[in-house]
């Protein structure tokens, strides 16, 4: 990333202020120039007619006949729609349960993204919100009404189905990751094996074999969840993958790393442990968090197996014929959430990388 | 027969890289307190030989005893040994992501169960000792070559090892260094650790070897007290060897 100077490093900025600034950073080159004005059309093209749409003609009360007359966006139809969009078709008067879980879930990210936080019992705590999340959904128990995975939805089955299936499916990744670099042959053909397999197929058919054709092998009288196997379906996934980003990492370790963990002592666990994977990880935390992010909006393809994740309930809102017009408003909305969690991990894994490498930067 | 006292035996070690033949009948004893320089062109096979005593390649025949272990797939023997044996490497191999003190108090702390604080004492004494103990607390990648040599021969001592081995230790300093380090190794060795160092400071071997062993083309030519071998070479690569090295 080319990184702009600032005024007050080259000294004259101060003295020439905000117009010297922009000559020299926004029209300093023919292409910096270019640059600068196709930039500049674009805002004064696409800007005003958005900020009409979305601001000024929206209405945010009223019925769609007022949408209608206003001719703007009807947010109208998201204010009547929230908790249809939010938590799908969860009983209307237990929904404070899957807020709970949201809340719970953004509370557990936070601690687990802050270095603070960086100790053993993080390992053990993010299970754990797990199983809270699991229970406070279903219910059965404490006196909190069953309510069965069958009417989950909304964003807090996104949540479980992107976030389970981020921290189930890494571990499991290491493991195919240093399986692929052992040197047993059988573990290493194992891990091949798995790696393509899972590469091969599209997420939408491993969702949909694990929705209409896994049954079909089951016993008699046995049936697993459907909402467990479409998990157990992106965990195995998305292992496949994050398995070959972390390969990637271990590759990148000089031979000398390993041979000087091996002189000192260590055995294989404490060698990669303490030594390999901590220096791999770091490597490869952008393509990691990549993976991660679209982890997270790949959950969405769960609408072709009948699950009523964020996106599959906002188009469930939409079927009332009511409100069927204002669609876009709705998947913006949609579009918005999704983005809002993408831009934070991607903007989360630039700060974890700065602060990874602040140390050990070689100068 | 390996010879009694030798707390390193190697007997007719062989080791083939492919088809290329690395080591060919290497037998070499090193006794107690001796100290060894393993001296010969590069590609002659010093390093693999050293190598192959702490297991970080493997012969194909032939018999590696250290301290009355023999190296072989056994993974525990191997451990043993590696416990036993400390290793300095041509380029340092510190662990990057960690500070100075962390580098040497992690496998004390981890292969030997020492508690942290005792692994910190011996850590800051062996630090002070290699002169480096203000540096505790940076980050490898903030000292010169120089400095973390010394820590790294600081890391090995933390295992409180009975027998060091030297790859190469000098040849990825800049000319300035090679002295600080030198220096270390030579208190090291008046201390009567057992040391096998490969090296091409032949002022080193010189003055602290008790052993000088000429390697060539995967063999060992010759083998004999520095005085001896520098001043008396019998072996016409030796001669050759040594006259290269003294023009240069």
């Amino acid at each position: 990333m080319t990184r702009l100077a600032l005024p007050s490093e080259t000294g004259e900025g101060l003295l020439g202020g905000p117009v010297a600034w922009v000559r020299r950073n926004l029209f300093n080159t023919p292409v910096n120039i270019a640059a600068t004005l196709v930039a500049l059309w674009a805002v004064v093209r696409f800007l005003p007619p958005v900020v009409d749409w979305a601001l000024v003609r929206a209405t945010w009360v009223g019925d769609p006949a007022a949408c209608r007359a206003a001719g703007g966006a009807c947010w109208a139809m998201v204010v009547e729609k929230y908790r249809l969009i939010l938590f799908g078709l969860y009983p209307y008067d237990q929904q404070w349960r899957p807020l709970l879980a949201i809340v719970l879930f953004i509370a557990a990210i936070l601690a687990a993204a802050h270095p603070k936080c960086w100790r053993r019992w993080l390992i053990y705590a993010i299970p754990a919100v797990l199983g809270v999340v699991g229970v406070l959904m279903w219910g059965g128990l404490f006196g909190l009404p069953l309510v069965t995975d069958d009417r989950w939805g909304g964003l807090p089955l996104t949540m479980i189905l992107a976030i389970s299936g981020i921290v189930l499916s890494f571990p499991l990744a290491v493991l195919l990751a240093l399986g692929r670099r052992s040197r047993l042959p059988a573990v290493r053909a194992w891990c091949v094996i798995y790696i393509e397999l899972w590469r091969g197929v599209p997420l939408i058919s491993v969702l949909f074999m694990a929705s209409v054709m896994f049954p079909l092998f089951l016993p008699e009288g046995v049936t697993i969840d459907k909402l467990l196997r479409a998990q157990i379906g992106i965990i195995l996934f998305t292992a496949a993958y994050l398995a070959e980003i972390v390969r990637g990492g271990l590759q990148a370790i000089p031979r000398g790393q390993y041979e000087a963990a091996d002189a000192i002592g260590l055995s294989y666990w404490q060698k990669m442990r303490l030594i390999i994977l901590p220096q791999a990880l770091r490597l490869v935390i952008p393509p990691l968090v990549g993976q991660f992010i679209t982890t997270f909006k790949d959950t969405s393809l769960v609408i072709i197996i009948g699950l009523y994740d964020l996106l599959s309930s906002t188009k469930a809102a939409l079927s009332d014929p009511q409100w069927r017009a204002f669609y876009v408003e709705g998947y913006v909305v949609a579009a918005m959430i999704y983005f809002v969690f993408s831009y934070l991990m991607s903007q989360y894994s630039q700060y974890l990388e700065r602060r990874l490498s602040a140390g050990t930067r070689r100068g | 027969m390996p010879n009694d006292d030798a707390v390193i035996s190697l007997k007719d070690v062989n080791k083939w890289y492919g088809s290329f033949h690395a080591l060919r009948d290497i037998s070499l004893d090193v006794r107690k307190g001796e100290r060894v320089v393993v001296a010969g062109p590069s590609g002659s096979g010093k390093s693999t030989m050293i190598r192959c005593i702490n297991r970080l390649e493997e012969h194909q025949s032939g018999t590696i005893t250290v301290n009355g272990t023999e190296v072989s797939n056994d993974v525990k023997a191997v451990e043993k040994v590696r416990r036993d044996v400390g290793m300095v490497f041509q380029q340092f191999n510190l662990f990057p992501h960690l500070t100075v003190l962390e580098n040497l108090t992690l496998a004390p702390v981890w292969v030997k169960h020492m508690p942290k604080a005792e692994a910190r004492d011996i850590a800051m004494r062996y630090l002070e000792r290699v002169r480096i103990h203000e540096q505790a607390n940076k980050y490898p990648g903030q000292l010169s070559g120089g400095q973390q040599q010394r820590v790294a021969i600081a890391r090995s001592l933390c295992m409180r090892p009975s027998i060091m081995l030297f790859d190469e230790p000098t040849s990825a300093l800049d000319p300035e260094m090679i002295k600080e380090v030198l220096d270390v190794m030579v208190e090291l060795a008046e201390e009567g650790m057992t040391m096998v160092c490969v090296t091409h400071e032949m002022g080193f071997a010189r003055t602290v070897a008790d052993t000088v062993v000429f390697m060539a083309d995967g063999q060992i030519v010759e083998k004999n007290t520095p005085a001896e071998l520098f001043g008396n070479p019998r072996e016409e690569r030796t001669k050759q060897f040594l006259s290269q090295i003294i023009r240069h």
